[in-house]
């Protein structure tokens, strides 16, 4: 690789693709049969709470852990079974790992010392690099007495120094503090958009990867919850956990029961037919009601009536939490509405942003809204 | 009275510390001291009541360490050419001349060669070992280490003849190589489960980060986990050289001409002409020299390496 240009190697397509990986440690099952497709030049991001596989996953795309059974292909060729070596992918650790008893050079220049680029260029190679992430002036300092955001950068250079296919990040932001991570979050966009090298980030806050992904996956227990925009995760979520998982406050879950034939397009909560966007299947028994708190609307008429229980003002807008004969509900209203605790108010949802859920699979119904998302998910 | 921070010390708990400090080393030192002087003694010196403290000091001990001596009437040395060398006409005085060398040098070589040989021994496989537990899936490895831990629950000397049979079946009796192979043997539990509290320390991830910059499994262990595991490395060798270099029992059931090693030689040295104090304690301070040097260069790994696992990098 003699080539010095660090944004441009958009001659290798890194394409990763993802085919029925699974991945057991002896009977505990960290993945199950997992599928779906990074496209080149991707900012992707693998969303979960802790413990669902999703660190695996990247594990296993960067050869730190071989799979069990699947296949993954970078750029059109299986990989599952190399060591990461030979897969020419980058990892950046939660905990930077820069190796201790180097400087911050030695660090940067590992990587290409192991495949045995000349001295000279290998110079020239990191000062590019320093350069682009701003540690020129840091470059012969020990790695023990960087700060956070140094290191970080430190160990950013180390991943792209060498042009890799792809990058891997395991929570790169999480050992920084709230400041600075925003700060960091934005900054590394910006390197990506620049690079535009095929990014996959492991992250459990769900803000963090609403607000940097191209495409995120969402995981819990070992399985893939769903796959696509982060648009698209938000407003149609596939099932109860990821409509419970992004979005803060959480999707609201109305239960009720009815019998929905396909074509419905209104649902009995207590004595309102709530419109919702028109079935595409039907749907029996026990069913979930759920709705944005951004897409509840509060109003002295109304059929649907509540009791405020509680207002947090939040500056432009406020949650109020109200108790309504199917449960609690939280809606975010603007901050001017007046509301008073205990005061009765009606309640409207938005129409065309309803989801129902079959609750005991806690799967989307498929629907006007969302047939499009759920059908390739 | 004054405010003062809660963790940090006063300066009265400080001074009184560092007195009790010195009184405790001082009272140590003593006969450490004790026998640095005598070395430095005549005979009739080292044997005076009330001890000497202040004498003057001779090379004697020294030279009778290192040499063996007959005696001769003084007629005879009278007829023999002037002294050579400072060390004849230390001798002389004693009515002796010197008839050789004595085996001190030999001895103290087969210390060397026996002590730091099994340590480097012990120290090498204990951190393949070590390495292998903490990083990968081994079957049983529990009990695995629990074995090599049972080793070391009966004092090794209760063993002393099984192992003398077997190492004169074997050829090994009185040889370098039976030495280090013993001393490596009983050393081994101790460097393996050291290291491996060390190695366990050291999170994976800077291996995996030299995985995927390209290197093989090897090369990382080798660049990335060894220099980390630097100071347990140097205390377990600490540990492990002054077991090796201070065994007594062992060398004197297993070796004699050959291999014997400077702890059972020392002792000998009081049967060859009267109770020579003065040579006791001179071969008692060279043989302390080595691992008072070794230590003292591996100091600063020392005192990390016994207050490992204390304090997180």
């Amino acid at each position: 690789m003699a080539t010095f240009c660090v944004w441009g190697n958009s001659s290798d397509m890194a394409e990763i693709v993802i085919k029925n990986v699974r991945k057991e440690f002896g009977d505990f099952v960290a993945v199950k049969e997992s599928s779906f497709t990074i496209q080149d030049g991707e900012f992707f991001m693998l969303l979960g709470p802790s413990g669902c596989g999703k660190t695996t996953t990247l594990r296993m795309i960067a050869g730190l852990e071989l799979p069990t059974s699947g296949e993954i292909y970078l750029d059109g060729e299986e990989i599952s079974q190399r060591p990461p070596s030979q897969r020419d992918i980058a990892f950046v650790f939660q905990m930077f790992a820069l190796y201790p008893h180097m400087n911050v050079r030695k660090n940067l220049s590992y990587p290409l010392v192991s495949q045995g680029m000349a001295r000279a260029d290998v110079k020239a190679k990191i000062d590019e690099v320093a350069q682009i992430l701003g540690i020129t002036d840091i470059l012969n300092r020990p790695v023990g007495g960087l700060s956070g955001g140094d290191r970080q950068r430190v160990a950013l250079g180390r991943a792209i120094v060498r042009d890799p296919k792809a990058f891997m990040m395991d929570e790169p932001l999480g050992a920084l503090d709230a400041e600075f991570r925003e700060h960091m979050a934005e900054e590394l966009r910006a390197l990506h958009d620049r690079m535009g090298a095929t990014t996959v980030y492991v992250t459990h806050d769900q803000l963090e990867a609403m607000q940097m992904g191209d495409k995120i996956v969402v995981m819990n227990n070992a399985v893939v919850e769903q796959f696509g925009t982060p648009k698209q995760v938000y407003d149609t979520p596939a099932t109860m956990f990821v409509a419970n998982f992004i979005g803060s406050p959480a999707m609201n879950f109305l239960p009720f029961q009815q019998q929905l034939a396909p074509g419905a397009t209104t649902a009995r909560l207590g004595e309102m037919e709530a419109t919702i966007p028109a079935l595409r299947e039907s749907g029996a028994g026990d069913l979930v009601f759920g709705v944005r708190p951004e897409n509840i609307t509060l109003s002295d008429t109304g059929t649907y009536r509540g009791e405020v229980l509680a207002a947090e003002y939040l500056g432009t807008t406020q949650i109020v939490t109200l108790n309504t004969p199917n449960g609690h509900v939280k809606a975010r209203i603007p901050a001017n509405q007046p509301v008073k605790t205990g005061e009765k108010v009606g309640l409207n949802f938005k129409p065309g942003t309803v989801t129902i859920f079959d609750k005991p699979s806690g799967r989307a119904l498929r629907s006007e809204l969302n047939e499009g998302v759920l059908a390739h998910g | 009275m004054s405010a003062h921070s809660i963790t940090e010390p006063s300066s009265r708990a400080k001074w009184v510390a560092g007195s009790l400090v010195i009184l405790y080393a001082l009272i140590t030192m003593v006969p450490l001291a004790w026998i640095m002087m005598t070395g430095f003694k005549t005979p009739p010196d080292s044997i005076s009541y009330p001890p000497k403290v202040i004498f003057e000091p001779s090379l004697e001990g020294y030279v009778n360490l290192f040499t063996t001596r007959t005696r001769v009437t003084p007629d005879a040395l009278e007829a023999l050419p002037p002294p050579a060398t400072w060390y004849d006409e230390i001798v002389r005085e004693r009515n002796m001349v010197i008839a050789g060398p004595s085996k001190f040098g030999e001895r103290f070589l087969n210390s060397v060669i026996i002590g730091f040989g099994s340590t480097f021994l012990s120290v090498f496989l204990g951190t393949l070992a070590a390495y292998a537990f903490s990083r990968f899936k081994i079957p049983l490895a529990d009990d695995l280490l629990f074995f090599i831990l049972s080793t070391r629950m009966m004092p090794p000397i209760a063993v002393a003849i099984p192992i003398f049979l077997m190492y004169r079946n074997l050829g090994l009796s009185d040889t370098h190589l039976g030495m280090i192979l013993l001393y490596t043997a009983v050393n081994i539990s101790l460097a393996v489960w050291l290291l491996k509290g060390f190695i366990d320390e050291i999170p994976r991830e800077y291996e995996e980060a030299a995985l995927i910059d390209g290197y093989t499994r090897f090369q990382a262990f080798y660049k990335v986990v060894l220099p980390q595991a630097a100071t347990g490395i140097a205390s377990t060798a600490i540990f492990c050289l002054i077991f090796a270099w201070n065994e007594y029992a062992f060398s004197v059931l297993l070796t004699s001409a050959t291999a014997q090693t400077a702890p059972p030689f020392i002792p000998t040295i009081i049967g060859v002409g009267g109770l020579d104090w003065p040579a006791v304690a001179a071969g008692a301070t060279i043989f302390l020299l080595p691992v008072m040097i070794f230590t003292i260069l591996l100091r600063k790994h020392l005192l990390r390496g016994i207050t490992f696992g204390a304090v997180r990098k």
